[in-house]
């Protein structure tokens, strides 16, 4: 196709856009959408402060070291705690959220929460439950088959992963569990038998 | 009260939490009667956001009653019922003052380049969210609003997200009279964006997924042309054919972090997490939209770097526009399209999951059983 001025291919007729797609154009003033312009000065927000009162527990509370100060409200959710909590704090106080290193140790630091929590969770009166943790009682009543095959579903390439992502973490720290155990309680010239 | 925890990659469980405080004076606590579990929640889920702590609860998306307020609070009572937008935020920063509510600068202690999410990781200010009997909401004269009397609660529910997120997808594309809009992704989202194209006027909206479920109803919801991108060779090529070679007008890309169709940048990226996101979307839509259009993306990824073909985006002089939405400006315009028939966006609602078997829930929305698109969490 030889490329001109004009658009390729043919001009939607709106009269026809209208009368199939209900409310087709009636945001095509600029005027109707509330996102144009981006940036809008004055709206009214239903805030009577200039600088909301501080949240009070902001003493030793993290934060990015990008921000002056801890902000006048934040998440109490999940304090840090621990070995993560000494991983996160480390990121939050060290590196800027400009450096990878600021999101890799948080990364780290998930992973050891993660696995001290699955320990702790077995002496507790809960422990963790892979089975319906994962959620993968689900399938039962809803089409497991069905849904997945002969369905061209290109995620199935790599679907097969999950299940190892999910029960893996379990099988090494298992292994590790048991050869600890053996480290520790059986002499030197029996273990490997 | 009970809450959905997460407790590590791919694990989650309903327990017994402490109900929330107010902690602030303009806090208010929200009885929980729906939630919804949206696609961005699959990230958290699948590990992939930093700083997501084991005992977090999840849910941005939210509507329920008013259970108790602060000492500051003028614009909400008890019982009123009220619709959440996902943002957190002040209503007075810098930010704020602007309407980039999204941006908020005085909600999220642990990052600077995101503002406040409920339940969104403490990497977004380590609010707990509402998939759970309560929550604490912050800035309750500023964030939530009382649902209009008539308003369906599951429409309701919709705008504090995924319709909104979608309608403002739309309008940072720029759309202007018979443009052709492709919209990756044929989730919620991208429903929602492919149906909000058409109230801007667009000519032609074409979506893409690989789900032949989803891009039926994409045709069905946002009357939709499709294209099923595992079914053609080459999908920036199929999208060349379609537009005549010059590409489209404008894109919208509504898949994020876990975008599908090429195995190494999804396994790198959502398996092993090597990357902020897999940018198979992103790059799909920098190669199919035209010289000079407009890219809007609406996929959320994590902060890590991703491997993005930047040089084609400069070649091609292409405009790029993002953000997290700020919803709560998008109600007003988006309850009167409700009312006069123009959206119904609980029609993208499949499944209804109670709080207790949330667990399920996740694992049938994470690998896609049952045609599901929209999952919502009974809670009261």
């Amino acid at each position: 196709m030889p490329y001109t001025a004009d658009k390729p291919g043919s001009t939607p007729d709106p009269e026809a856009l209208r009368a199939r797609i209900p409310g087709w154009g009636s945001d095509l003033d600029p005027a109707d959408r509330p996102a144009f312009p981006r940036e809008q000065p004055g709206i009214e927000t239903g805030a009577h402060w200039e600088l909301p009162p501080q949240q009070s527990g902001a003493a030793g509370r993290e934060r990015s070291v990008e921000h002056e100060r801890v902000t006048p409200v934040f998440g109490t959710a999940q304090p840090l705690h621990g070995v993560s909590g000494a991983i996160r704090r480390f990121a939050y106080d060290r590196f800027s959220e400009g450096q990878t290193a600021h999101w890799l140790l948080l990364v780290a630091g998930d992973r050891v929460d993660a696995m001290t929590a699955h320990a702790a969770s077995l002496f507790s009166k809960r422990p963790d439950d892979p089975i319906t943790e994962s959620g993968v009682t689900g399938e039962v009543a809803h089409r497991p088959i069905a849904s997945r095959v002969g369905r061209g579903r290109i995620d199935l390439k790599h679907s097969w992963m999950d299940p190892i992502l999910v029960v893996g973490p379990w099988v090494v720290a298992a292994v590790l569990g048991v050869k600890l155990v053996r480290a520790v309680f059986l002499p030197a010239s029996k273990r490997g038998k | 009260m009970k809450a959905m925890t997460y407790r590590g990659p791919y694990k989650i469980r309903v327990e017994e939490k402490p109900d929330p405080k107010i902690e602030h004076p303009n806090d208010a606590i929200v009885r929980v009667e729906l939630a919804a579990i949206c696609g961005s929640d699959l990230h958290l889920y699948h590990g992939m956001l930093p700083d997501t702590r084991v005992g977090h609860t999840f849910g941005h998306e939210f509507i329920g009653r008013v259970e108790q307020v602060g000492s500051s609070v003028q614009n909400l009572k008890v019982g009123d019922r009220v619709m959440v937008p996902f943002n957190i935020f002040c209503g007075s920063c810098f930010f704020c003052a602007r309407g980039l509510f999204s941006n908020c600068h005085n909600v999220n202690a642990n990052a600077t380049a995101v503002g406040g999410i409920y339940g969104y990781s403490h990497t977004a200010g380590g609010y707990d969210g509402g998939q759970a009997e309560l929550v604490r909401v912050p800035f309750a004269d500023v964030g939530p609003a009382v649902i209009p009397d008539g308003v369906d609660p599951e429409d309701a529910l919709l705008l504090t997200d995924a319709f909104s997120t979608g309608y403002f997808g739309a309008q940072l594309a720029d759309i202007v009279e018979g443009d052709t809009a492709v919209v990756f992704g044929a989730g919620p989202i991208g429903l929602a964006a492919a149906r909000s194209a058409w109230l801007m006027g667009a000519g032609r909206v074409i979506v893409v997924d690989y789900l032949d479920y989803r891009l039926r109803k994409a045709e069905e919801f946002a009357y939709a042309e499709t294209i099923n991108f595992g079914q053609v060779n080459d999908i920036v090529r199929e999208l060349k054919k379609q537009t005549g070679g010059l590409g489209a007008d404008v894109v919208i890309e509504a898949v994020g972090a876990e975008a599908d169709g090429h195995v190494l940048q999804h396994v790198t990226s959502a398996k092993l997490k090597l990357q902020g996101g897999s940018p198979i979307a992103l790059n799909w839509a920098i190669d199919s939209v035209r010289k000079g259009g407009t890219i809007s993306v609406m996929g959320a990824y994590g902060p890590l770097f991703s491997a993005v073909k930047f040089g084609d985006a400069m070649n091609k002089g292409v405009t790029m526009r993002m953000n997290q939405a700020p919803v709560k400006r998008q109600w007003p315009r988006l309850l009167e399209h409700i009312a006069a028939g123009h959206i119904t966006p609980s029609d993208m609602v499949t499944h209804r999951i109670p709080l207790e078997h949330i667990a399920e829930g996740y694992h049938i929305f994470s690998s896609k059983l049952d045609d599901i698109i929209k999952p919502v969490i009974t809670v009261a």
